[in-house]
């Protein structure tokens, strides 16, 4: 190979894959043979760089200039200007949303300098099919490291010391975890690598596994060898084609290279990886779900204990960890327990990935130190709410979190302080709300999904979702009765303590904090039937303004209903028992006569 | 690929693999080549073709080759600059194909100015 003096870094994450990479990647293979200059510079596809916002993302080195939303038609200019005559296409960089500068530098823009990147550092960086490029960022030196001195009980001791906590959403200490599969007796043990990421919004497990696979794989060796495992899972979604692919390039290539299989770097220690593909059921990311579904059975959970650690996979001790949790390692046993312990809070140690989505304005995949506020990564990273509208609520941990208003935004992000305020940090989901989103249309979306997760073992989950959701619906429709509030709250603390598994404890989450924080709303709703959002379509409707409407007829054109009727030039009249209230007429009256109560 | 059966294959394996990624990091040395269309014409692009496989041919990976636009200078194109770390800003003219092994040799890897083909220095922003 030769040596290259220019390298373009082309995002092929799923995000970018949908907005059009892949034939952004062959126009500039296309364009350099057409300048002669493919022997100069290579072209690499990468993983996510989590600014998938504005994807499709190119990064071009040595410069480390990064152009947005690179579309086919701007190749040419890109190789031309920046590649040949070396002037970088100021049109297509980053434009800070409110300082309106233009930023070359990635490592400059808001959205990244406030990152710290543990788990992430080699997404975007390196190209994720190339097994050479992970070794060349440090990748296996953590593996050799511990094969080579040590042995299992120093890197158990320097997992303990860094106080990682499982990234999958319970945040259960990683180093304890495995102490007790260490110590449980069994002949075979396994460790399994949970990437069965459903809640809605969350991508980081999808994005690490596209993006860096060595690192898990790495992770879930060093998990082997700490506890005494030979073989292991990666359970993944079949929803993740993208992911399964790549992690089946990295089997392969770690395979070929003889960094997995037996007598691993002539040490003795072998691990076999093997994938398994879920079905999609959000309950199978509960453990012992998730299990039961490797074994073929249901993925239905059972009561713990016996915990996995100690009787789980074929009944045999098993680890299992999130994908996030197991990135994390190779970096802590390489650098040290107390190194990574350095970054968080007190008890919450290192980093953790969010999935920045909702009504703001960088969405995208962010890695933040433990302990920072909300507010910082809202505002400063995020960018803020969209201009002229205001900030209502965030809703962190999917359908098993809660609801923060602005009022508990400057709380540390930490495990212990989210579970103080009602939410948890789950795998990491943030969805901001805006003043439009109606909060108690939110916790009934988060129930209706949970209702059709629930796999239906145990009586709180079954039927407990499916009261809550009445309930819901009914104040959403405009139907409730002021006993519903205690009703709900008494429903939901009694599923919380009684549900067998994880689904069913935290389902009620989502209820329980917009109660808590937003009661003010669901009064509104209950007594006065009214929606202050204007999002439940059983509490408004629409009226034209007689002083307004100059009759020009737009809004009766594009009625799909044809419920709006009125002679021309006369103030039309809007027929409520037709209407349904797609608000259809409203974006287009010239003359904003028509009016939402 | 090569099978890894020790230690010392990794390290020499991700050795190897570093080479290839340098491109990526943010080098402090920098060659600076002038890629107006003034400089193209001159033959910036052999001089540059010329330098790239320099490095190759030295294994000098630590080094930014960055093109850039032209400066004013057109008639002492082809312009080549060469920035170690720490040290001026080095502006040398008329350079041909022929010319960059000295200026590899001799002043990216030595450190000394090569006075004939000196046209101007840039001090360090300190």
């Amino acid at each position: 190979m030769g040596f290259y003096r220019g390298h373009v870094l082309v995002c092929g994450g799923t995000g970018c894959v949908s907005s059009g990479c892949r034939e952004v990647i062959a126009a500039f293979q296309d364009e350099l043979r057409k300048k002669k200059l493919d022997q100069e510079i290579k072209v690499v596809e990468t993983g996510c760089h989590g600014f998938c916002e504005k994807g499709p993302l190119v990064i071009v080195y040595p410069e480390g200039v990064m152009y947005c939303r690179v579309e086919t038609a701007d190749v040419t200019e890109i190789v031309n200007e920046h590649l040949l005559k070396g002037r970088p296409v100021a049109r297509l960089f980053f434009t800070e949303p409110l300082s309106l500068d233009k930023i070359p530098r990635y490592q400059e823009i808001n959205f990244y300098k406030k990152q710290k990147r543990i788990a992430l550092r080699n997404c975007g960086y390196i190209d994720p099919e190339n097994i050479h490029e992970y070794i060349a960022r440090g990748g296996y030196d953590a593996l050799a490291k511990a094969l080579g001195n040590g042995g299992p009980a120093t890197v158990l001791a320097e997992v303990k010391a860094s106080g990682l906590r499982g990234r999958g959403g319970a945040g259960f200490p990683t180093g304890t975890k495995w102490e007790f599969c260490a110590a449980a007796p069994g002949d075979k043990k396994y460790i399994i690598c949970n990437a069965d990421e459903g809640d809605p919004g969350a991508f980081m497990d999808r994005s690490i596994l596209e993006g860096d696979p060595h690192s898990v794989l790495e992770g879930m060796m060093l998990a082997a060898y700490a506890i005494g495992a030979g073989e292991g899972y990666l359970y993944i979604r079949a929803e993740y084609p993208l992911a399964i692919k790549r992690v089946q390039t990295a089997i392969a290539q770690a395979e070929e290279l003889g960094l997995l299989g037996e007598n691993i770097l002539n040490t003795g220690f072998g691990f076999r990886l093997r994938i398994k593909e879920g079905a999609g059921a959000f309950v199978c990311g509960e453990e012992t779900a998730l299990i039961a579904s490797i074994e073929g059975e249901r993925g239905i959970p059972r009561s713990r204990p016996p915990f996995p650690a100690i009787k789980g996979l074929f009944g045999k001790p098993t680890v299992i960890n999130n994908v996030e949790t197991l990135a994390n390692l190779p970096q802590i046993v390489l650098h040290g327990g107390a190194q990574f312990a350095a970054v968080g809070t007190e008890k919450s140690k290192g980093t953790k990935v969010f999935a920045l989505t909702g009504k703001l304005r960088n969405t995208g995949l962010v890695e933040v130190p433990m302990g920072i506020s909300m507010r910082e990564v809202i505002f400063e990273i995020g960018g803020g709410t969209f201009e002229g509208k205001k900030f209502k609520a965030v809703q962190i941990g999917g359908p098993s979190g809660g609801c923060l208003p602005e009022s508990q935004l400057d709380l540390p992000v930490d495990y212990d302080s989210l579970t103080g305020a009602g939410a948890i940090m789950g795998s990491g989901g943030l969805v901001v709300m805006d003043e439009d989103s109606c909060i108690v249309d939110v916790a009934r979306y988060f129930l209706s999904f949970t209702r059709k997760e629930s796999c239906g073992k145990c009586t709180p989950c079954r039927e407990g979702t499916l009261r809550l959701l009445e309930i819901l619906e009914r104040i959403t429709g405009g139907m409730g009765v002021p006993e519903d509030l205690e009703m709900l709250e008494k429903l939901a603390i009694s599923i919380k303590s009684t549900a067998l598994c994880g689904l069913g404890q935290t389902a009620p989450n989502p209820v329980l904090s917009t109660i808590r924080y937003f009661r003010k709303e669901y009064l509104a709703h209950i007594n006065e039937r009214k929606c202050p959002a204007g999002v439940c379509q059983a509490l408004f409707y629409y009226r034209v303004d007689d002083h307004l409407c100059v009759g020009c007829g737009v809004c009766a054109k594009i009625c799909p209903v044809s419920a709006i009727q009125g002679e021309r030039k006369q103030p039309h009249h809007i027929n409520m028992s037709a209407c349904v209230k797609c608000g259809a007429c409203v974006e287009r009256c010239p003359f904003h006569a028509i009016i939402k109560e | 690929m090569k099978r890894i059966s020790s230690f010392d294959d990794l390290q020499a394996l991700r050795e190897s693999a570093q080479a290839q990624l340098a491109t990526r990091q943010q080098n402090e040395a920098q060659v600076i080549v002038g890629m107006g269309t003034c400089g193209i014409a001159a033959g910036a692009r052999e001089v540059l073709g010329e330098l790239l496989k320099e490095l190759q041919r030295r294994n000098i990976t630590n080094v930014s080759v960055i093109k850039t636009g032209c400066i004013g200078m057109c008639e002492r194109e082809v312009l080549v600059d060469v920035v170690r770390p720490g040290e001026d800003r080095v502006t040398y003219g008329r350079v041909t194909p022929r010319d960059i092994p000295r200026l590899v040799g001799e002043h990216l890897v030595n450190g000394r100015v090569v006075e004939d083909l000196l046209v101007g220095r840039i001090a360090m922003q300190v």
